[in-house]
């Protein structure tokens, strides 16, 4: 398998992809942005779309969209009784434009399926390394920012009090999302994107109570979906975001079943 | 005792469209004071917080710390916070959370050992690695309230905080903060409806009616002047 060089970089790429996507899902699941999650991704598609039309990459495509969109819904659902009719209006209408601009590209639906739901064999070496240099800024802000980021995300009332600047915090985090999201979208696809984002970091919240040791965990859990989704469409030749979707599914119904045997206790 | 300011309010007044809340309010609250602050719902007593916090913008007037805002640290206990079951952090972290100075994402052994004292102190320490949704009422309180203290605060505000507690974990978490107050001159500013407790515990009292606002020494606040000034 790895004699191939498109696997040892769908290797890379993925590795790359589960770091991030551990340590950003953390804190997506304590701010309850999962649907927002799920939105920027609909607007990478509608970016990678607009980025083939314009004869770009669409990882380019996808970052000029998924930033600029981020801070916009961030103004837009500073309050947050109307983020989700907010986030669906803007959902619905990226959804839109990314059909408009692969009709207008002239492309087929086969390309439109690869940005949607990834390809493991398109990912030059080229790609990783700029998914690499990508993913070191989101984690060197991360680092600089961490403890401020987790006083706001875990506890938002208490950053408040002490004055933490958390509408500029709020929309530094929408801008890494969005980074985070055209990164992992090489690998599951725009349409799957929020599979990582979200489900490692929610299954690990139920085994472990420190932010650190959730990160750990949720980077642990997207390791083996991604490596396992790799080696599994490999093998069977079936998608690879099926086979990360299911294991994570997996993972996070199993994480689910054991707090109810907790609490049954 | 020579009596030092730490919070001053000058003339301050909020004034929401149309609606003013509270008009020409002067209080001085030296160092080491416990003051309560009372009145019915919807007088202005959370406005008035949140102006002290510097959330809201007064109309008039000012808010000034003495000696200077860099000197006086603010530790703040809501009476409620977003935190459901499913809550993943230990009481530990979560009182860990206050710590911002910037330095490294892991805490220094120094903020550790702070964290561990405050627990000690707030009775923590036996729970201290339990997920705060898994506990009670009372034991969140009290971790909300080691969270505030954790930075060491000059000024702690309770913001209705003890309101759905028991009695016995009411009596036991201002037993607490009373002992702070006398040991460290830790001054306390104290929003609540109870006014037997706010009689037992604080040596000054603000009230806030929709006419005015009274101040003066705690043995002059009665439940019936309360009671007269919701009427009004």
């Amino acid at each position: 398998m790895f004699s191939y060089e498109f696997m040892r970089n769908a290797f890379a790429a993925g590795t790359i992809i589960a770091i991030i996507c551990g340590i950003m899902g953390v804190f997506v699941i304590a701010r309850n942005m999962s649907f927002l999650t799920h939105t920027l991704s609909e607007i990478g598609f509608s970016g990678a779309a607009f980025g083939v039309f314009a004869g770009w990459a669409p990882l380019n495509g996808m970052l000029l969209f998924t930033v600029v969109s981020s801070v916009i819904v961030g103004q837009l659902s500073a309050r947050s009784e109307r983020r989700e009719a907010a986030t669906s209006a803007i959902s619905a209408l990226f959804i839109g434009l990314g059909i408009l601009f692969l009709s207008l590209a002239n492309k087929n639906a086969s390309y439109a399926t690869s940005i949607l739901f990834g390809s493991v064999i398109g990912i030059s070496a080229g790609d990783v390394q700029q998914m690499l240099w990508l993913s070191l800024l989101v984690l060197l802000v991360i680092f600089v920012i961490y403890r401020f980021l987790k006083f706001d995300s875990f506890d938002h009332t208490g950053a408040r009090v002490k004055g933490l600047w958390t509408n500029a915090l709020s929309i530094t985090f929408l801008v890494l999302l969005a980074l985070s999201v055209s990164v992992a979208a090489q690998i599951v696809g725009s349409l799957l994107i929020f599979i990582l984002l979200t489900l490692p970091a929610a299954t690990a919240k139920y085994f472990a109570h420190t932010v650190g040791g959730m990160m750990v965990l949720a980077i642990a859990l997207a390791l083996v979906g991604v490596w396992a989704g790799l080696t599994l469409s490999y093998v069977t030749n079936y998608p690879v975001s099926f086979f990360i979707a299911a294991i994570e599914a997996i993972f996070y119904f199993i994480a689910l079943g054991w707090q109810k045997l907790q609490t049954a206790e | 005792m020579t009596e030092t300011p730490i919070l001053k309010l000058e003339h301050l007044g909020v004034t929401f469209p149309n609606h003013p809340v509270f008009t020409d309010l002067n209080l001085t609250i030296n160092q080491g004071e416990f003051w309560s602050i009372v009145g019915k719902n919807g007088v202005g007593k959370t406005t008035l917080m949140r102006t002290i916090l510097h959330q809201l913008r007064p109309t008039h007037g000012r808010v000034s710390y003495w000696p200077n805002a860099g000197n006086v640290r603010i530790g703040y206990v809501p009476q409620f916070r977003n935190i459901d079951a499913d809550y993943p952090l230990t009481i530990r972290d979560f009182v860990g959370l206050n710590l911002t100075g910037w330095k490294w994402p892991w805490l220094s052994r120094k903020e550790k050992s702070a964290v561990q004292q405050i627990l000690g102190e707030t009775g923590l320490e036996k729970i201290a690695n339990r997920p705060i949704g898994q506990a009670s009422g009372g034991e969140r309180q009290k971790a909300y309230l080691a969270q505030a203290l954790v930075e060491a605060p000059n000024l702690l505000i309770l913001d209705e905080s003890t309101a759905s507690l028991d009695p016995v974990t009411k009596t036991e978490l201002l037993d607490l903060v009373q002992e702070l107050n006398t040991k460290l001159q830790l001054t306390v500013l104290f929003v609540t409806h109870d006014i037997p407790m706010a009689r037992k515990y604080s040596s000054q009292y603000l009230m806030l009616t929709p006419e005015g606002t009274e101040q003066g020494q705690i043995a002059g606040l009665t439940q019936q002047k309360v009671w007269e000034g919701e009427n009004v």
